[in-house]
């Protein structure tokens, strides 16, 4: 991904939007990654018949062009399902701040390109503000430098170096591990009789 | 300097350093289900990579499967199920699908197949996989880019944790279970308040637990957000583990599973087993609960106003009002199952309070054995006959059924139910439905009373 992501911010300020609120199960039913961008939010965005709903936060404008969210505490929470950030992403969702993050939420953002920095509840509020203006704040997320910027505000956000490193380059983690494949079969090798798990079929 | 034992089991795992801090460990066992691991599997095929260590992994079928029969209820869930079974064949990895007398929620299957042992390293699609923490295994849950991580490679890449210690030390009083334990440590730590941390619970009462309660309690460990759970391999641990299919092939004892001494956490929380009572959730996260002679809470003049906010929103979706008694909440519904709360221990605790007595009318009550050898013992046992006299749905078939709702056990909008899983977020067990945590004896007791209740009255006549 871009080292430095600009766009419309919204607020989202509910703390503990776990991966069931992000991406109902009925959506979950598929052996694909497609199509989940109707599914993210879907209970948020629409009501029981379908419809939207007018009231919610990206369904109004200026933010229903948001490609940034700005979150409450514990965002990403519940079940690993990864199909929770590809459906930000096809949602068109690049970076979404916050004051902490799921473990197994985080991972899976960094595998998909959607960046989380990590920022003070203080600072998360001064950006919720921003973002809840109607006269639209563009927000840019400056990964390289660690640094968010808004108008005249700079607010410097937590990010990994591993993960930091993962979104700017995009490596494939999979092929990339397979580089080390000396190393593992170095490790297996100090296994002893009984730590090499053979499941009976 | 002293180590902990999470900091034990990383490092005996540790394959080498990788660039930025991160490290590449090795997975010792690692388990699918049919609906976090397709993507993996096609990600695999779009690389043209094999499974690096097809003998390693375990696939089995349980959170889209019907519970009602062994035909899948939908075109949608076969094609999960019949994909995991093709992609097993495929790559030769060990497959229990629907019908294997070894077929169940994952988490019941592989204790009960004697997959893990202390000092073990098991990774699964799957957040609950905190629950090998139980046995001195650090177990946890990946995304569905990590399981093709770990079919290709056997490894992860893996940043270690903060450490956090949870003492529970006294005597647990009667009626509370180990379910009410991680119950009030999610209530004191709060959902997220282990983000970033390797939990370790210790203390007496902790020990106290034999293996299906410590079980429950690293299962739940995740809704705190620790990214492990852990509880020192002791006897009773070894004991567990030992005698089963795939026990006498494993043996990690290379370390003693347990902190030392003096090893220092980054957090320590304390908590008097005594003041433990049987917990029920009110709200919709699983850290808003209170005991079931307590009152659901009120907004008061010092709350932030965040808070506050929250408070309303969730008593709104659960059609609650401030300061009603947990125990005028009226239910339409009783599920017994989970990989928190299903195994036979769990159903004979459940069974205790039922015998004799009959599910209030108007409440559907379902239990869901964890696994079909589980079911199988119950049967044996003649708990099947005590649940089903007393108006129970004793489902032929095991899987995750009505916890997450991914089969055809779908709550209706608003319908509330007393519930023995293990998360109570919005729309979890269906759109508008409205979820209550509890102890699986706890959730007897409600199906008979029609209203969250106390199950300390129930043993109170019992006796």
């Amino acid at each position: 991904m871009p080292k430095i992501v600009t766009g419309l911010a919204a607020p989202l300020p509910l703390a503990n939007v776990d991966t069931d609120v992000i991406m109902p199960k009925r959506f979950l039913i598929t052996i694909t990654h497609e199509g989940l961008a109707d599914g993210t939010f879907a209970d948020l965005r629409f009501d029981e018949a379908g419809e939207i709903r007018s009231e919610f936060i990206l369904n109004k404008r200026p933010w229903s062009q948001a490609t940034i969210l700005v979150v409450g505490d514990n965002f990403g929470c519940g079940s690993s399902r990864e199909h929770a950030v590809w459906g930000m992403r096809q949602l068109g969702i690049d970076a979404c701040i916050g004051t902490g993050f799921a473990g197994i939420f985080y991972d899976n953002a960094r595998k998909n390109g959607l960046a989380l920095p990590i920022v003070s509840s203080k600072d998360r509020d001064i950006l919720l503000q921003l973002a809840g203006r109607e006269t639209s704040v563009e927000i840019t997320v400056d990964i390289e430098g660690r640094v968010i910027r808004a108008e005249d505000t700079a607010i410097p956000f937590i990010m990994d170096d591993a993960t930091r490193s993962g979104l700017i380059n995009d490596v494939d983690d999979t092929r990339d591990t397979l580089t080390y494949a000396d190393a593992i079969r170095a490790y297996e090798a100090t296994l002893g009789a009984g730590m090499r798990v053979c499941v009976i079929k | 300097m002293s180590r902990t034992l999470y900091d034990k089991l990383v490092d005996a795992h540790k394959v080498c350093d990788l660039p930025d801090g991160d490290m590449l460990i090795y997975v010792d066992f690692h388990i699918m289900n049919e609906y976090t691991s397709p993507q993996a599997f096609s990600g695999l095929d779009t690389k043209d990579l094999t499974v690096w260590r097809p003998e390693a992994h375990l696939a089995v079928v349980d959170h889209v499967n019907a519970t009602r029969s062994q035909e899948p209820h939908d075109q949608a869930s076969k094609l999960l199920i019949d994909n995991l079974e093709a992609n097993c064949v495929k790559h030769g990895i060990a497959f229990y699908g629907l019908g294997d007398r070894r077929q169940g929620i994952e988490h019941v299957v592989v204790p009960e197949q004697g997959l893990v042992a202390p000092g073990m390293l098991i990774a699964c699609g799957d957040s609950h996989t905190t629950t090998y923490g139980a046995f001195g295994a650090l177990g946890f849950g990946i995304g569905t880019s990590e399981v093709e991580h770990v079919l290709a490679t056997q490894t992860l890449r893996y940043k270690r944790l903060k450490t956090m210690l949870v003492e529970v030390d006294g005597h647990l009083p009667p009626g509370a279970t180990a379910k009410d334990i991680i119950m009030k440590i999610v209530q004191v730590v709060g959902a997220g308040g282990a983000n970033g941390y390797a939990v370790e619970f210790a203390g007496s009462a902790i020990r106290a637990q034999d293996l299906p309660g410590r079980m429950t309690i690293c299962n739940m460990a995740v809704e705190l957000g620790g990214r492990a759970a852990l509880i020192a391999a002791d006897e009773k641990a070894l004991k567990a583990a030992a005698g089963r299919a795939h026990s006498d092939m494993l043996r990690y004892d290379n370390e003693d599973w347990a902190s030392e001494p003096d090893a220092e956490f980054d957090k320590v929380f304390q908590i008097d087993a005594a003041e433990i009572a049987p917990l029920v959730s009110w709200g919709t996260s699983p850290d808003q609960s209170i005991p079931i002679d307590g009152e659901v809470p009120s907004v008061t003049p010092e709350m932030p106003p965040k808070t506050k906010a929250a408070l309303i929103r969730a008593l709104d979706y659960m059609g609650l009002e401030q300061g009603q008694p947990a125990r005028s909440i009226q239910i339409d519904s009783a599920f017994i199952g989970s990989c928190t709360n299903s195994r036979i221990e769990d159903l004979r605790a459940a069974a205790d309070i039922l015998r004799g007595r009959k599910v209030a009318d108007g409440v559907d009550a379902i239990v869901v054995p964890g696994s079909a050898l589980t079911r199988v013992q119950a049967e044996a046992e003649g708990l099947d006959r005590v649940f089903v006299e007393a108006g129970f749905d004793w489902r032929p078939e095991s899987g995750c059924s009505m916890c997450l709702a991914m089969n055809d056990d779908i709550a209706r909008d608003g319908e509330r139910i007393a519930s023995s899983t293990n998360r109570n977020f919005e729309g979890r067990q269906g759109r508008g439905a409205r979820t209550h945590l509890m102890s699986p004896a706890m959730v007897a007791a409600s199906a008979i009373a029609g209203r969250l209740a106390d199950v300390r009255d129930l043993q109170r006549e019992t006796e």
